[in-house]
C-alpha cells in the first residue's frame, strides 16, 4: 500500500514537472532556445495567486485565472524585450540573456515580496479521498494536479494538430525560413508559444505550491531545472516526450527519496537522465537528426 | 609579409593577458600599501583570482573546444574539498603554508582531473544542448554527493563515509568534512599573491596550449569535427584532453577559493556558480582569454560597487547583463561600428581632398 | 596488386539501399573519376572509404589492408585523405593553421612541450610553417596564409581544402566535386593543379565530378554509378559513349 501511495505521489509531482516541461519543450521546439527563465515564471505565477487570495481576497479559482493572465503577459513581454532582438544571435548569447531574465525575475520578486518564505495555502482546499478502509489517502491536490496535467496535455495535442495556429507552430519548429515564405508570421508564432508556455507555468506554480507550500523567490529554480531535465529526458521538442519525461522523473524522484536516500534523490534523478541520454542520445521520444556529410 | 597579421594577433592577445594580470596585481599591491583599499574589496581579492582561473579554464572548454559546459563549478567543488582534506592531513608534514597550499592545489587538480575523465568520457559523446544538460546534471550530482560526504582524520588515517557518518574517530581525531554542514575552521592559507601566481600559471599553460599543435587540433574539432577526423585527428581524444585540462584548473581554483574561507559547504559550488562563470566567459568573448580575465574581475567587483544601492544591486546586475547581451548581439553594435567607420572614412576622404 | 580494392561494397540506410554491389580497383598512381547523376551514391562511397559510414556489406582494402570498421582518423593515418562536397574548412583558423593542423601526425611533439613551449616546440613549429607554406605555394595561397579561412573567396576555399588534404601526406586522395561552382577558367586552372599535385606528390587520385570537361581532360579511367549500382566502367571515351550512361544522365 505504501508503494501505491508513493507511486501516486510520484505521478502527482511528475505531472507538475510535465506541465513545466511542456513550456520548455514548446519554446525549445520553436525558438531553439533553452529558456532558463521559465522556472522563475512559475514562481511569479505562484506569488500572484498567493497575493490575490491573501490580500485581495479573491477566490482560489479566480486567483489561478489571474496568475495565468499575468504570466501569459509576462511571457510575451519577456520574449519581446529580451529574446526578440536576439533572433539572429548565437545560441549561447540567448542562453545568457535567459539567465539574465531569470536573475531579474528572482531579484524583482525578492524586492517585492521579500526573502522570507510565504506559506501558500492550497488552491484546491484540504479534502482528500480515502481508499481501502483509509489505508490509501489521496489528497485533493494530487487528484487535481494529475487531472490538470491530462487535460492540458490533451488540449495542447489537439491545439497543435488541429488549429491553424498550431499548424503554424509546427511549421516554424520544422523550418523557420520556409514557414516565413509560406506567409506564417514567425514572430507572432514565437510570441504565442511563449504566451502558452508561460500560462502553463502559472498553473504549474500554483499546483506545485499547493502540494509543497513553501513560496520563496527561488522556489521556481530547482523545479525549473528538473522539468528541463524531464523535457530532455523525454526528447526535447516533443510534447508527448515532455509528458512522459515529467511523470517518469517525478516517480523516480519520489521512489529514490522513499527507498534510497532523501539527500541523494536529486543525484539519482540526474544519474538516470545521464544513463537515458547515453543509451538514447535524443531522449525517449526525440527525433534523431543525423549530420549530412 | 601579410601572412603574419593574424598570427601576431595571437601573440598580442597573450601579451595583453599577461599585461592585464601583472598591472592589476601591482596596482592592488600599491592600493594595499597606501591603505587605499576598502575592506570589502580586499576580501574579494582571492575569490576574484579563483574566478579568473575558473573563467579562463572554462573558456578552454566553451571557447576553444566549443562545447557548452554548465557544470564547471562541480570540478571547483572537487578541487576545493580535495584541497581541504590535503591541507588538513598535511598540516604536520608540511609546516610551510604556501608550499602546503601548492601541494593541495596539485592534489585538487588531480582529483578534479579524475572527475573530469569520469564526466567527460560519457558526456563528450553527446552533442550541443544535450551535452550541456548532462554537464549540468553531473554538476548537481557532484554537489549532492559532496553534500553527504563525511571525512574524518585521526591517528589511524583518513575515514570516509557517505550519507551517514559510519566511522568513529579515535581520540584527538577531527572531522574534516561533515556532510551537509561542510567544512568549518579551515586554516586560511590562500593569499592574493598565491592567487596571482596561480593565474599566471594558468595563463601560461592555456595560452601555450592554444598556440601549439594540441591547441590547433582542439580548435579543428570545434570548427569541423568531421573534417578534423578526416585529417587524422582523434576528435574523442582531443575533446577529452581539453575537458580534463579545463577541469584540472577548475580544481586548483577550487582549492584556492576554499582556503580563503573558514567555512565551506557543497552548496557554494552549485548550478548558479557554473552559470556565473559561463557569464564571464560569454561576456569576455568566446576564445578570448583576456576578455575572460576582465569580465571575471569586473563582474565580481560590480555587485560590491553597487553596494550603495544595496537592495537593487542584483536587479541592476541582471538588467546590465541583459542589456549587454542584446547590445553585443542584436546588430546594434554592428550598426554603430559601421556608422563610425563610415564617418572615419568620410573624414579621411575630406583630408586627402578627394 | 591494386592499391585500392573495393569488393562488393554495399550500404543500407533503413530500407534504402544507397550503394549496392560496388567493386572497384584503383592502381597506384592512377587518376580515376567516379561519376553519375545526382543522388547516385558517389559521396556515400567516399564516406565509406574514409570511415564516416560503416558499410553494411563488402570490403575495402588499401595496400591489402582492411579498412572496414576503422575510425576516420585511423584511415587518414593509413594514407587516405579527402575533400568535401560542401566545403569543410576550419573557419576560425588561419589559412596557414588549416594546413598546419593537417600536419598533426607528420610533425609531432608531446603534450608537455605543447604546454610549456620548450624542448622541440620551436624547431618543430618552424618545420610545420615551412612545410605548410610550401604546400600553400603550390596552390598559390601562400600570400593568404595569415587570413582566416572563412574570409577566403569560394574558389580559394576549395583549393585550401585540397592543400589541407595533401598535408596529411596521403597515398590516396579523394576529391569530392573539386570544380563545383567554378567558372571554365577556374576549372582549367584546377585541372593543371590536380595534374601538378599528382606529379609532385605522387598521389593516387579518385575524384567525383559533374564537369565533363574536367573528367575527360584529366581522368584516365571512369566508374559510373547510378542508383547506387555500378553502371559502367572504362576509359572516359568508352564510358561517355556508352548508351546506358547517356540514358542515365539525360533520361529516356
Amino acid at each position: 500500500m505504501t508503494f501505491l501511495s508513493y507511486l501516486i505521489n510520484g505521478i502527482s509531482l511528475g505531472s507538475v514537472y510535465a506541465i513545466i516541461a511542456l513550456g520548455y519543450t514548446m519554446v525549445y521546439g520553436i525558438a531553439k532556445m533553452l529558456n532558463f527563465a521559465h522556472g522563475d515564471v512559475i514562481m511569479v505565477g505562484a506569488y500572484i495567486s498567493f497575493c490575490s487570495t491573501s490580500y485581495l481576497g479573491l477566490s482560489p479559482l479566480l486567483s489561478v485565472v489571474l496568475a495565468v493572465i499575468v504570466c501569459t503577459v509576462l511571457g510575451i513581454v519577456i520574449e519581446g524585450l529580451a529574446y526578440k532582438p536576439l533572433r539572429q544571435a548565437p545560441a549561447l548569447a540567448v542562453l545568457i540573456t535567459a539567465i539574465g531574465v531569470s536573475y531579474f525575475l528572482q531579484n524583482a520578486a525578492l524586492l517585492i515580496w521579500g526573502s522570507s518564505s510565504k506559506t501558500f495555502s492550497s488552491v484546491v482546499g484540504d479534502w482528500s479521498v480515502k481508499l481501502f478502509d483509509g489505508q490509501l489517502n489521496i489528497t485533493g491536490v494530487t487528484i487535481v494536479t494529475v487531472l490538470a496535467c491530462v487535460v492540458i496535455m490533451a488540449g495542447l495535442t489537439l491545439f497543435t494538430n488541429k488549429t491553424r495556429v498550431g499548424t503554424a507552430m509546427r511549421a516554424v519548429s520544422e523550418d523557420k525560413g520556409a514557414a516565413q515564405l509560406m506567409g506564417i508570421s514567425v514572430n507572432r508564432t514565437i510570441s504565442i508559444t511563449f504566451a502558452i508556455g508561460s500560462g502553463l507555468a502559472a498553473i504549474a506554480g500554483v499546483l506545485l505550491c499547493s502540494a509543497y507550500p513553501m513560496l520563496m523567490p527561488t522556489t521556481g529554480s530547482m523545479p525549473g531545472i528538473k522539468a528541463f531535465t524531464a523535457a530532455v529526458f523525454g526528447g526535447i521538442g516533443s510534447i508527448p516526450g515532455a509528458m512522459v519525461g515529467g511523470i517518469l522523473l517525478g516517480i523516480i524522484e519520489i521512489f529514490a527519496k522513499a527507498y534510497i536516500s532523501t539527500q541523494l534523490s536529486d543525484a539519482i534523478v540526474f544519474a538516470v537522465l545521464i544513463i537515458v541520454l547515453l543509451v538514447k542520445p535524443d531522449g525517449l521520444l526525440g527525433k534523431h537528426v543525423s549530420e549530412k556529410v | 609579409m601579410k601572412q603574419s597579421k593574424n598570427m601576431l594577433a595571437g601573440r598580442r592577445d597573450s601579451i595583453i593577458s599577461y599585461g592585464i594580470v601583472i598591472i592589476a596585481f601591482v596596482a592592488v599591491q600599491l592600493m594595499i600599501l597606501t591603505g587605499n583599499i576598502s575592506s570589502s574589496l580586499k576580501g574579494q581579492l582571492v575569490p576574484i583570482c579563483a574566478y579568473v582561473v575558473m573563467a579562463v579554464s572554462l573558456n578552454l572548454t566553451v571557447g576553444i573546444l566549443g562545447e557548452l559546459s554548465l557544470g564547471h563549478a562541480g570540478f571547483m567543488s572537487v578541487g576545493a574539498f580535495a584541497g581541504i582534506v590535503a591541507t588538513t592531513s598535511l598540516a604536520d608534514a608540511i609546516p610551510l603554508a604556501p608550499l602546503r597550499l601548492a601541494v593541495a592545489m596539485v592534489i585538487g587538480a588531480i582529483c578534479a582531473a579524475i572527475a573530469g575523465v569520469i564526466v567527460g568520457v560519457p558526456v563528450l559523446r553527446l552533442k550541443g544542448d544535450y551535452l550541456a544538460i548532462v554537464t549540468l546534471a553531473f554538476g548537481e550530482i557532484i554537489k549532492n554527493i559532496v553534500n553527504v560526504l563525511y571525512i574524518g582524520l585521526d591517528e589511524n588515517g583518513l575515514h570516509f563515509s557517505l550519507v551517514n557518518q559510519t566511522f568513529q574517530l579515535a581520540e584527538g581525531g577531527e572531522m574534516i568534512i561533515n556532510g551537509p554542514m561542510g567544512v568549518s575552521g579551515v586554516e586560511k592559507i590562500s593569499s592574493f599573491t598565491s592567487g596571482f601566481v596561480l593565474i599566471l600559471i594558468t595563463l601560461f599553460v592555456i595560452l601555450n596550449l592554444i598556440h601549439s599543435r594540441t591547441g590547433r587540433a582542439i580548435m579543428s574539432v570545434r570548427d569541423n569535427k568531421i573534417a578534423a577526423e578526416s585529417i587524422g585527428i582523434s576528435a574523442t581524444r582531443y575533446k577529452l584532453l581539453a575537458f580534463v585540462i579545463s577541469a584540472a584548473f577548475a580544481g586548483m581554483a577550487g582549492t584556492l577559493y576554499a582556503m580563503n574561507f573558514s567555512t565551506v559547504t557543497a552548496t557554494k559550488f552549485d548550478f548558479n556558480t557554473s552559470i556565473l562563470i559561463l557569464v564571464f566567459v560569454v561576456l569576455g568573448g568566446l576564445g578570448n582569454i583576456w576578455g575572460s580575465i576582465i569580465a571575471a574581475a569586473l563582474l565580481t567587483i560590480l555587485p560590491e560597487v553597487l553596494r550603495a544601492v544595496n537592495d537593487y544591486r542584483m536587479l541592476i546586475y541582471a538588467i546590465l547583463l541583459i542589456v549587454m547581451m542584446i547590445f553585443n548581439n542584436s546588430g546594434i553594435k554592428t550598426r554603430l561600428m559601421e556608422k563610425r567607420a563610415a564617418r572615419r572614412a568620410a573624414k579621411q576622404a575630406s583630408k586627402e581632398g578627394i | 596488386m591494386a592499391m585500392l580494392e573495393v569488393i562488393k561494397l554495399g550500404i543500407s540506410f533503413g530500407g534504402l539501399r544507397a550503394v549496392d554491389d560496388l567493386s572497384m580497383k584503383i592502381e597506384e598512381g592512377a587518376l580515376v573519376g567516379l561519376i553519375g547523376p545526382n543522388g547516385a551514391g558517389k559521396t556515400t562511397v567516399f564516406n565509406m572509404l574514409t570511415g564516416v559510414y560503416r558499410p553494411t556489406d563488402g570490403g575495402i582494402r588499401l595496400d591489402n589492408q582492411n579498412l572496414i570498421g576503422k575510425k576516420p582518423h585511423d584511415i587518414c593515418k593509413l594514407g587516405v585523405a579527402r575533400t568535401f562536397q560542401n566545403i569543410r574548412l576550419f573557419q576560425k583558423l588561419t589559412v596557414l593553421d588549416n594546413v598546419k593542423v593537417a600536419l598533426h601526425n607528420q610533425v609531432t611533439y608531446n603534450l608537455f612541450e605543447s604546454m610549456v613551449h620548450l624542448g622541440s616546440y620551436r624547431k618543430k613549429e618552424k618545420e610545420m610553417d615551412r612545410r605548410a607554406l610550401e604546400i600553400l605555394k603550390v596552390f598559390d595561397l601562400d600570400h593568404e596564409a595569415g587570413n582566416l579561412a572563412a574570409n577566403l573567396p569560394y574558389g580559394k576555399q576549395r583549393k585550401l581544402e585540397i592543400a589541407r588534404a595533401l598535408a596529411t601526406n596521403p597515398k590516396l586522395l579523394l576529391l569530392d566535386e573539386p570544380a563545383a561552382g567554378m567558372n571554365p577558367n577556374e576549372t582549367g586552372e584546377l585541372m593543371d593543379t590536380i595534374r601538378l599535385v599528382r606529379e609532385k606528390y605522387g598521389v593516387t587520385i579518385l575524384l567525383i565530378e559533374h564537369d565533363m570537361k574536367l573528367v575527360q581532360g584529366i581522368c584516365e579511367y571512369l566508374y559510373v554509378l547510378n542508383f547506387g549500382k555500378l553502371l559502367a566502367e572504362g576509359t572516359p571515351k568508352e564510358v561517355l559513349n556508352d548508351p546506358a550512361v547517356i540514358k542515365a544522365y539525360l533520361g529516356d
